[in-house]
Formats: C-alpha cells, sequence, structure tokens
C-alpha cells in the first residue's frame, strides 16, 4: 500500500493552522527558489495535511512542509534533510515494513470480517435507488393506504431492495441513525448545551439501545419458537426504521414548539406501528401445521409483533426526549 | 439512561454470570424446572421448554469463557476503578 498521492506532496497554503515561522531549527524560509514540478499540481492540501504527514514521519522528497506560506516553495535546505532520511537505509527498510504490514493487516481485517457478517448478503440491503429511498420513506411516513405488504423472493437469497419496495434495507436506517445524531447535536446547540463529547455519548446511547432491542427481538423470536424467515440484518434494519420519525419530530420540535414536537412524534409512533404490524405479519408465519399448534403459533406471533411494535414508540421517546425536553436551572 | 458501550457490556456479563449460576440439581428441579423434567420430543416445544432449553444451553457454552472475563474484569476493576 503506497502513500495515497494526495499525502505525497502539500503544499502550503496560507491558513490558519500554519507553524511559526522557524519552528524546524530556525531555518529561514527560501525565498523565490525555483518550484518544483509536482509540488505545484497538488494546490488543495492545507497545513492539515502536512502536520499528518509530519507527525507520521513519513520522509519524502517534497517535504516541505516545514516551510510556512511559500506557494510551490523550494525544499531548498530542507531537501538535504530529507534525502538523510531517504539514503538511510533502516529507514526505508521501516518504510516498507510498515506498508506491507498495513497490507496485511487490511487482508485479515477483511478475512475476519468475511466470517462475521458477509459482506455479500450485506451488499444486498443497499442495493437501493433513489425511488426505492423515496418510496419507502413515503411508506415510512404515511403506511396507512398501502395495501400489498408481501415480499415476492425467492427463498434463498435476500431480494435487491430496488426492485420490492416492501423489503427492508440497511441503507435508510444507517442514514437515518446518522442524521439523528447530527440533528441532536444541532437541537442541543440551539438550547446551549452542546460539547463534542455530547456527540459521542448520543451515538453510543441510540447504539447500546439498539443493540439491546436486536437482542430482545432475537431472543423472543428464539423462545417463541417462531419459525420465521427473518434473518439478522432484517432485525437490524426493522429496528433501525424508526430513527427517520425521531430525526423528523426533532427537526420539527426545534424549530417550532415543544407541543409540535410531541405531535410529530406521536404521528410517526403511530404510523411505525402500524408498518411494522404490518410488515412483521407477513414475515413472521405461524405454525399452520398442527390444529392446535395453529392456533398457539398465531396468537404468540401476534404476541410478539405486538411487543415489537410497542416497544419502538417507548424507544423513540425515550431517546428523543431526553434531547428535546430538559429542565432550564 | 445515557446507554453506553461499556455498560451494555458490564450488564451483558452480569446477566449471563446470572444465568451460569442456576444451578441445575440444586435449584431448579426444586422449582420445577428441571431439565429432565421437560425433556419430551414435541413438535411444539414450548416457550418454558426452550427457556430452560435456553439456560442449559448459556450453561454449557459459557461457564469457560465466563471464568476468563471475569478474571479479566475483576483486574481492570482494580486497576482502573
Amino acid at each position: 500500500m503506497d502513500v495515497p498521492s494526495e499525502y505525497r506532496a502539500a503544499p502550503t497554503k496560507p491558513s490558519q493552522k500554519r507553524r511559526p515561522k522557524g519552528h524546524k531549527g530556525g531555518q529561514p524560509a527560501p525565498q523565490m527558489a525555483p518550484p518544483q514540478q509536482p509540488y505545484n499540481d497538488f494546490s488543495m492540501h492545507n497545513q492539515q495535511q502536512q502536520n499528518y504527514m509530519q507527525n507520521f514521519g513519513q520522509p519524502d522528497m517534497f517535504f516541505s512542509g516545514y516551510n510556512t506560506g511559500n506557494p510551490g516553495g523550494a525544499p531548498g535546505p530542507e531537501q538535504q534533510f530529507a534525502q538523510q532520511y531517504l539514503n538511510n537505509p533502516m529507514a526505508n527498510m521501516a518504510m516498507q515494513y510498515g506498508s506491507s504490514l498495513a497490507g496485511q493487516g487490511k487482508d485479515i481485517v477483511d478475512k475476519n470480517i468475511e466470517k462475521v457478517m458477509s459482506s455479500s448478503k450485506v451488499k444486498y440491503y443497499f442495493a437501493v435507488d433513489t425511488a426505492y429511498v423515496g418510496k419507502k420513506l413515503g411508506l415510512l411516513f404515511f403506511p396507512f393506504t398501502h395495501s400489498d405488504w408481501s415480499i415476492r423472493y425467492n427463498q434463498d437469497e435476500p431480494i435487491a431492495p430496488r426492485y420490492e419496495i416492501n423489503a427492508p434495507d440497511l441503507y435508510i436506517p444507517s442514514m437515518a441513525f446518522v442524521t439523528y445524531l447530527l440533528v441532536a447535536g444541532m437541537v442541543l446547540g440551539i438550547q446551549d448545551r452542546f460539547t463534542p463529547e455530547q456527540l459521542g455519548t448520543q451515538a453510543s446511547s441510540a447504539l447500546g439501545w439498539l443493540i439491546i432491542e436486536m437482542l430482545a427481538f432475537s431472543l423472543s423470536l428464539y423462545v417463541m419458537n417462531l419459525k420465521s424467515g427473518i434473518k439478522y440484518l432484517d432485525i437490524i434494519a426493522y429496528c433501525g426504521y424508526k430513527f427517520v420519525g425521531m430525526t423528523v419530530s426533532l427537526l420539527a420540535g426545534a424549530m417550532s414548539s415543544n407541543t409540535v414536537y410531541y405531535c410529530v412524534l406521536l404521528w410517526f409512533c403511530l404510523a411505525l406501528v402500524f408498518f411494522l404490524m404490518r410488515t412483521l405479519r407477513v414475515q413472521i408465519v405461524p405454525q399452520s401445521e398442527v390444529d392446535d399448534g395453529h392456533t398457539i403459533g398465531t396468537k404468540r406471533s401476534l404476541y410478539f409483533i405486538l411487543s415489537v411494535s410497542l416497544v419502538q414508540p417507548l424507544l423513540m421517546w425515550w431517546l428523543s426526549s431526553s434531547i428535546m425536553i430538559y429542565r432550564r436551572i | 439512561m445515557a446507554i453506553g458501550l461499556y455498560s451494555l457490556l458490564e450488564a451483558a456479563i452480569l446477566c449471563l454470570n446470572a444465568v451460569c449460576i442456576l444451578h441445575e440439581e440444586r435449584f431448579l428441579a426444586k422449582v420445577g424446572w428441571g431439565v429432565d423434567q421437560h425433556k419430551g420430543f414435541g413438535e411444539d416445544p414450548g416457550v418454558k421448554s426452550q427457556l430452560l432449553n435456553l439456560i442449559r444451553s448459556i450453561r454449557t457454552v459459557m461457564r469457560i469463557p465466563l471464568i476468563g472475563v471475569n478474571i479479566a474484569t475483576m483486574v481492570l476493576k482494580l486497576l482502573f476503578g
């Protein structure tokens, strides 16, 4: 893995974060040296990337990040300094070893990820297009008029949501999650109680509740012995749809009063409950083989669907109200 | 209630510990949840036998790893509070 080209050279652009002159050994900035050819081409980087490079100690021929405010400036005395690095065989070897190690690490990580969550299955959930996203969002906003909730697909592979609007996808939940975090940060900022740690706290809090919900979902599916075609990624998807409602209600509440927030939240709770009940009723097929098994199975699956659907509003309210409603000290 | 990922981990360890210390003969059989009392092969196992199966499998699988995890947690708590 070579150094990506954008980090190879970093011409200095006048920016706030420039290092003070003479930072490195008090060498004066050479003026009007002949500009180096590749140096001029990378004109979009700023001091930050120079700092990044310097911090990681990557010796480079064009390592004139030491200079400040010298557009297209030549290395001059610094080049000899860099040359020292480059001529040092140990540094060379260390660089090569490091890059090969990084390549190996990447392979190992890929292999292990493949075991935990096979990426070939995950990619189905992200195979969406704009039309699908639009229709699905409309369905989340107003599911009451949709009539056909069944999913046409072959049993073995999940269907790409592009072709079937009722199929669950992971794109909307992940986008909604990130948007929820950003909107939460914004609302906290409006209320003057934002710190950057809050973003992390909210993120791990929401993620934690999501994991708890998923575990409860899978556990109850197992305990109630409901045979269904629901895969674990579907569960993540269904649990993630509530972030859409939470985001919109937070936005609405931020722009106007708390009452509006409550109303929008209520609407989305109802919509999500309806949506989930209709979707899950299709997915969780009760055992209909034995006669008394039929009734027991239906009742159990009904309980399950009801509890899952009713937990969603609870979680929606819990997570978003801590952001929206606060006690003014 | 902010659930961080770390508190989630702690809660998971505590719950697994709680499940693992339910002794088969001394406790579960007395309550009527012994495994031999329910080991039928009906088509519809029922919620209770599924639960008991779950408890038993958690006990079997997680006993040894939990020893290690508990030791590690104790050391970490001692060191870092």
